[in-house]
């Protein structure tokens, strides 16, 4: 610059420069607020936190028996949850299943609509503890494909797995649960406004 | 200069705007930190409501008064109101007020700006007011989440959700606008001399709180942002049926929901290291430890936000390190006690009204500290997760941390706002009642806590009885001493003896800022002509 500016002038520069560059900041933390998401199922995928990441990963295992770990036994307890008050059915046949890891292994889930609407639901698996999850591997599992029940409909869903024989020692009994989840999303957030009668029932 | 001036005139009028207008389109940050502080005021006693709700249906056991649903509508609104609408704009009020005098500028950087931010939080409180209605007039349920606002629970209240989604939104960008204001006069309004290392510490810790705010708030907005568009758009950020994690929002809340801790805190630390060198009639002990104490902890602040959900299920390498990092936490806090403490050895030290509250800080908070270090331990805190140990904690730090500094900063600055000397028996009848009822009410939560009582349910076992009524006692009669809090405020603004431009006989001669320079109550617009700073 040749020439000095007035300090009054100088002075409302260096006061737009410093606005400025706090605006480029906020904007900026916003946007990271967003990039978090993706670094968030990334960092989960790669430290195998969390087993919505992981299941995506279906596994195909040869007809070879020679990796079945006949020297320990792992009791494999199975679990059905059904989110919300959605009035459906959802069970497993069988409570636990006692195996060698590296055999592979069938069992099955039923699941009844008792609605009179078709709805289409989406379960989600948790592995307690969570430190087995990637050592559960599914090879055909209900919960790879979203379920559309009939009203009234039931229906015997197919789970086959493996334990990894890597699954560490200490881990003699693991849980694998689902939990069943309405994929119609509007009856999530209006089930406030159907509510409205009972919340006038609570507040009298 | 006469150039100057005539630059000036564009847009500051020299005599003051009358009427209604003076205020809604003022640009004047005295009168913007005015209204700061009485919107702050209101707030106070409109979150205290709630919390008297509170504390008559824990005073017994069973159902009494309210429905479940809306008891859990009070303590998440009673959080919210506390945090965004009276801490925040209080301590606002008085960086509108106080920064531009301490510095030596004639006003904010940005004005304009400044008229903005005040405006919105008004309208940010007339949301949360509808948030609070909505149920009652068709509009689903309420929103019973929690400050915290967690999925799924938050995505499955009705419209009030959405209306508290909008009420964030507002008091965020109005606290984003105030937080470049100050950032920007810090760094380009200071007079001719006064440096860096020169600013009072209330500067500082407004300016630390300022670049924290900057950094968080947006980013919790894009969080309930998210919620917003999980709730209406068919999105799943937080809805584990398409994908989503709910876990997710916890670390984005948290990440904005731990610094705010300092947010709150920072601008009393300031405030005490304006009291306690003037009634000690010495200097700041340690005035550049201070500063980087405060750097310290802003930074530490913002990577320890995990110790809040160490229950969810993180690795136990994640929680070591949050763990560490929050015990960590305790260096620049106890430097900071200790830097007061020296500034009083040895002083010539008297016990007016804000020192007294400075003195109580210091001893209550570091209660508060202590639990919060109990609390930072992982294999405690799995013990003490989501129990009335955990509010009797944060009530510790946040009301002597916070709130009480708030209390003492009104004290010592009444007299140069109002130039009226504030009743000093009054002043310290409104102490001994505000700090002994305080202890009533949140002393006893920490055993029920550890006796197993959680929090954020209407109802409680029976064993817990005798706690919560001595805590509900306690609490009706810390609500009612505010009426105290605002009769004072009241009578010193209508008269009182004058007060001189450097009240308590010139005992704050010691402290840095210029705001002594000028005349109780200063006149409209001060620091017309850049004042020299030796």
């Amino acid at each position: 610059m040749t020439q000095e500016a007035p300090p009054q002038e100088q002075q409302k520069k260096k006061i737009f420069r410093t606005a400025m560059l706090a605006s480029v900041v906020v904007v900026g933390m916003f946007g990271f607020a967003f990039a978090l998401v993706p670094l968030y199922n990334l960092i989960c995928d790669v430290t195998g936190i969390n087993s919505l990441f992981t299941q995506e990963k279906r596994i195909r295992i040869d007809a070879d028996d020679s990796q079945i770990d006949k020297s320990r036994l792992v009791k494999l307890e199975f679990d059905a949850t059904i989110n919300g008050d959605l009035d459906w059915e959802f069970q497993p046949t069988q409570r636990s299943a006692t195996v060698h890891p590296g055999q592979m292994m069938q069992t099955t889930y039923l699941l009844k609509n008792n609605t009179d609407q078709v709805i289409s639901t989406q379960s989600i698996p948790g592995v307690t503890p969570w430190q087995a999850t990637e050592f559960i591997k599914k090879v055909e599992c209900f919960c790879f494909e979203t379920q559309t029940l009939q009203p009234g409909e039931a229906k015997e869903m197919g789970l086959t797995y493996v334990i990894d024989p890597d699954l560490p020692e200490q881990y003699s009994t693991v849980t694998l649960s689902y939990t069943i989840m309405n994929l119609d999303r509007s009856s999530i957030v209006n089930g406030g406004q159907n509510d409205a009668a009972k919340v006038a029932e609570l507040n009298k | 200069m006469s150039s100057n001036a005539a630059t000036h005139d564009d847009h500051d009028h020299h005599h003051a705007p009358s009427g209604w207008r003076r205020w809604v389109f003022s640009t004047n940050h005295k009168d913007i930190g005015t209204m700061y502080l009485f919107f702050a005021l209101f707030m106070l006693f409109f979150g205290g409501a709630m919390a008297m709700v509170i504390r008559a249906e824990l005073f017994q056991p069973g159902l009494q008064f309210v429905s479940p649903e809306f008891y859990n509508n009070m303590f998440t609104n009673h959080a919210l109101i506390m945090i965004f609408g009276m801490v925040m704009p209080a301590a606002a009020g008085m960086a509108n007020w106080m920064i531009p005098l301490m510095i030596g500028a004639p006003d904010m950087a940005l004005p304009r700006l400044n008229n903005l931010s005040f405006w919105l939080l008004p309208a940010g409180g007339l949301m949360l007011v509808m948030s609070i209605i909505a149920p009652w007039v068709g509009g689903g349920t309420a929103v019973t989440a929690g400050w915290t606002l967690y999925p799924p629970i938050s995505l499955q209240a009705g419209m009030s959700m959405d209306l508290l989604i909008f009420t964030i939104h507002l008091l965020g960008i109005s606290s984003i606008l105030a937080s470049i204001n100050i950032v920007t006069t810090v760094l380009n309004m200071r007079a001719p001399g006064m440096s860096m290392m020169k600013m009072p510490l209330f500067v500082w810790a407004w300016f630390f709180t300022a670049i924290l705010l900057i950094l968080i708030m947006p980013a919790f907005a894009g969080g309930v942002t998210m919620l917003l568009f999980d709730r209406h758009f068919g999105t799943s950020f937080f809805d584990a049926a398409g994908g989503g994690d709910p876990v997710l929002f916890q670390h984005l809340f948290w990440f904005f929901g731990h610094p705010e801790v300092y947010v709150l805190l920072l601008p009393s630390i300031g405030v005490l290291g304006m009291v306690i060198p003037t009634f000690s009639r010495k200097p700041l002990f340690g005035y550049k430890s201070l500063v980087w104490g405060m750097a310290f902890l802003a930074t530490l602040g913002m990577v320890v936000w995990a110790h809040h959900q160490y229950t969810v299920g993180m690795s136990i390498w994640a929680t070591k390190y949050f763990m560490i990092g929050t015990i960590l936490i305790s260096i620049p806090i106890g430097l900071m006690k200790f830097n007061f403490i020296f500034t009083m050895w040895r002083g010539a030290l008297t016990f007016e009204t804000p020192m007294l509250f400075a003195i109580a800080i210091i001893l209550m908070f570091a209660f508060a500290g202590v639990t919060g270090v109990m609390l930072a331990v992982v294999p405690a805190d799995l013990q003490y997760h989501d129990t009335y140990f955990v509010v009797a904690h944060f009530h510790y730090a946040l009301i002597p941390g916070a709130v009480f500094g708030l209390y003492a900063g009104v004290f010592y600055w009444l007299p140069k706002w109002t130039g009226h000397m504030y009743d000093e028996k009054l002043g310290k009848i409104f102490f001994w009642w505000t700090t002994i009822t305080f202890n009533i009410t949140f002393f006893p939560q920490h055993f029920s806590g550890l006796a197993g009582m959680p929090r954020r349910i209407v109802d409680y076992g029976v064993q817990f009885t005798e706690f919560n009524t001595i805590s509900s006692l306690g609490a009706f009669a810390f609500g009612l001493s505010h009426l105290l809090f605002l009769y004072i405020i009241i009578k010193t603004i209508k008269g009182g003896e004058p007060a001189p431009a450097m009240p308590w006989e010139g005992a704050q001669a010691g402290t840095p800022g210029l705001e002594w320079t000028v005349p109780s109550p200063p006149p409209f617009h001060t620091f017309e002509t850049p004042p020299e700073v030796k």
